[in-house]
């Protein structure tokens, strides 16, 4: 009885889910000769990994709840980022948009602002993000979405049910994990631990080169943040190895204590 | 009017330690700014927030109801937008915490004003607030002007060190508003034993694929238990192995920390753990293999077999703890 009724609501949901275009981890960072910017050449570039968790997350909704539900993946960014679009239709998603624009904002309200009038359009029931875009580290956008469009929103969700005119959503804090209940619509930006996404199959990829992907440039506002630096890290000063196995327990505690004053 | 705004959180009615460091960041802000520091503490009925005036907050500005004793999106964003809107501040500082991270976007969202999250340092440049923050999994700081006012910063943990600086406090107790829940927090789920989170603990022991066995992590047990005052984490390798829960994960995928201390024993390093620690105080590794990445961010190290070396060090900080 309960499985039918969840089935027939999730039926009228329409998901969104933004994906952002980032350097893949395992990129080494050079700085741009303006020193304010990276240096792209040679850098390999991905869905945010966070994204993917959004991505798989909707198209579980969608399978569940049978024809019917259709998901779209929305990306702000430059033309490069139809790629990480393709992934996205890849993995099972049916349409695509493309806002284009030069550069990737400083200020996340920015990003919020194009992206949720795009939603607001759209008309959706639900929207998926990733609770935090690996290049800014902002973990920003989706909760300013939910705002900007006077709709419910919980970050960093780890588990999920959708029933319903709402949902049931849990995420981790220190200490704890709290347990979060909203209305549809809503924005759920989602954590690792949610699901395990798929890797696109052959015959994804090959279908998602038809499926319609739709380039709408944007105009952005104008930047709050002026970016002074973008620089490496500070090296750490040198460190020591202080010599092979239990024997060097003693210097190690010695120079917790006495050298970085720690313990 | 300017000034500043410290939001602070609480658990269980007492203040977090980061909100003495958002208090600390706020205060030095607004000294440089020529501004009065203010707070607002939310939570139970039970809330004593006046430690705050120890800190330099002139004003503190409590809503305390049992209603607000877990983290309600909705109420806090209004008060906090409400107390903004009525004071014109120039900064609202809060903790990068679960509760800081939702609660800052929401804020700049209602209040049209930029966000820069999880700032690692913060200081005043011609008479304009300059931020450092850490992107790129901190394999990168970008440093940012904030051209707008106001600015809603939120702060990495352990990153200002908290200073007293006696303000005169006054408490004024705000009313709960009656605004739509659109998100409720219904139930808080805490782990069967009370222990310290990664994200907060001063000092973190971490393991990874080295110990070899979900039994063996009983060695960082009582490594920390030994140590007092410290939380066990786990790089991503055994937390998808199912060795340790995915709230201790350390790195990229995992939680952000910055301990004073930081153990890594029998990890290996990647880059994807490094971005979740290496603004760590002091980084200790035990590895057996002596070209482990982990060595090169590490301020000391000990190479060599963990199951040999950790029950020493924990027999070692046991007789030290024992003659202080
Ligand atoms: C998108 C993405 C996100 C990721 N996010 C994270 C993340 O958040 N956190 C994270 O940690 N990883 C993350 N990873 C995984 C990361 O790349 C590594 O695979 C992982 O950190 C390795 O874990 P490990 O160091 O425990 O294991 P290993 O790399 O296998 O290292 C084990 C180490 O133990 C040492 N060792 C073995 N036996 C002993 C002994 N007896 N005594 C002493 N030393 C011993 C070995 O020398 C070795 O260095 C991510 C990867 C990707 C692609
Ligand atoms: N340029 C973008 N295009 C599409 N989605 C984005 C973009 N920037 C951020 N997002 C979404 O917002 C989430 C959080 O990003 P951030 O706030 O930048 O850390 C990401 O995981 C995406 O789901």
């Amino acid at each position: 009885m309960r499985r039918e009724r969840l089935r027939a609501e999730v039926r009228r949901v329409k998901i969104a889910v933004c994906v952002k275009r980032v350097p893949d981890t395992e990129t080494r960072i050079k700085i741009a000769p303006d020193g304010k910017s990276i240096d792209e050449a040679g850098v390999k570039f991905v869905l945010n990994p966070y994204d993917e968790f959004a991505v798989e997350e909707a198209l579980r909704l969608k399978e569940r709840a049978g024809e019917g539900t259709e998901v779209t993946a929305i990306a702000l960014g430059p033309e490069a980022a139809q790629e990480t679009l393709r992934t996205a239709l890849a993995m099972g998603v049916d349409r695509a948009v493309l806002l284009t624009t030069s550069r990737q904002p400083m200020d996340p309200l920015i990003t919020a602002r194009v992206l949720s009038a795009e939603l607001r359009s759209g008309g959706y029931d639900l929207v998926l993000c990733g609770k935090l875009a690996i290049d800014d580290y902002n973990h920003a956008v989706g909760t300013m979405m939910g705002e900007l469009l006077g709709a419910a929103s919980v970050s960093g969700v780890s588990r999920l049910e959708i029933e319903g005119n709402g949902g049931r959503a849990e995420r981790e804090v220190e200490g704890g994990i709290e347990v979060v209940e909203f209305s549809l619509p809503a924005v759920v930006t989602t954590d690792k631990g949610l699901n395990e996404p798929r890797y696109p199959s052959l015959k994804g990829i090959m279908q998602a080169k038809k499926k319609p992907l739709e380039t709408k440039p944007v105009e952005l506002e104008e930047e709050t943040l002026e970016v002074l630096e973008l620089a490496l890290p500070p090296e750490r000063k040198p460190g020591r190895i202080l010599g092979e196995g239990p024997d060097a327990v003693p210097a190690l505690i010695e120079a917790l204590r006495n050298e970085a004053k720690v313990l | 009017m300017g000034g500043v705004l410290a939001i602070l959180e609480q658990r269980e009615g007492m203040l977090k330690r980061v909100s003495y460091e958002a208090l600390t960041a706020g205060r030095r802000l607004a000294e440089a700014k020529g501004g009065r520091l203010h707070a607002l503490a939310i939570g139970p009925a039970t809330l004593d927030p006046s430690q705050a005036s120890r800190f330099g907050a002139t004003t503190i500005f409590a809503a305390r109801d049992d209603r607000l004793r877990h983290y309600q999106p909705d109420v806090y964003a209004a008060l906090a937008e409400d107390l903004v809107r009525r004071n014109g501040y120039d900064a609202i500082v809060l903790g990068a915490t679960a509760l800081g991270k939702d609660l800052g976007p929401r804020l700049a969202a209602r209040l049209s004003c930029p966000l820069t999250a999880d700032v690692t340092a913060l200081a005043m440049e011609d008479g304009a607030i300059v931020v450092s923050r850490p992107v790129y999994s901190g394999k990168a700081i970008l440093k940012l002007r904030v051209r707008a006012v106001p600015c809603v910063i939120s702060l990495r943990p352990n990153n200002f060190y908290p200073e007293e600086s006696p303000g005169d406090g006054k408490l004024q107790e705000l009313a709960v508003p009656d605004v739509q829940l659109r998100t409720r927090t219904v139930q808080f789920k805490e782990p069967e034993t009370a222990k310290l989170d990664v994200a907060e603990a001063p000092i973190v022991v971490s393991g990874g694929r080295g110990l070899k066995d979900p039994a063996n992590f009983k060695l960082l047990e009582d490594l920390a238990a030994a140590l007092g005052n410290a939380a066990v984490g786990a790089s991503r390798a055994v937390v998808d192995a199912g060795w340790r829960p995915h709230s201790d994960q350390v790195g990229q995928t995992g939680k952000t920390v910055s301990p004073a201390l930081y153990f890594a024993i029998g990890i290996s390093g990647a880059i994807q753990h490094l971005a979740g620690m290496r603004t760590a105080g002091v980084i200790v590794a035990i590895n057996k293999d002596k070209d482990a990445p982990i060595f090169k961010v590490a301020d000391y190290g000990i190479v060599g077999d963990l199951f040999e070396i950790v029950p020493r060090l924990t027999e070692e900080i046991k007789k030290l703890k024992a003659s202080e």
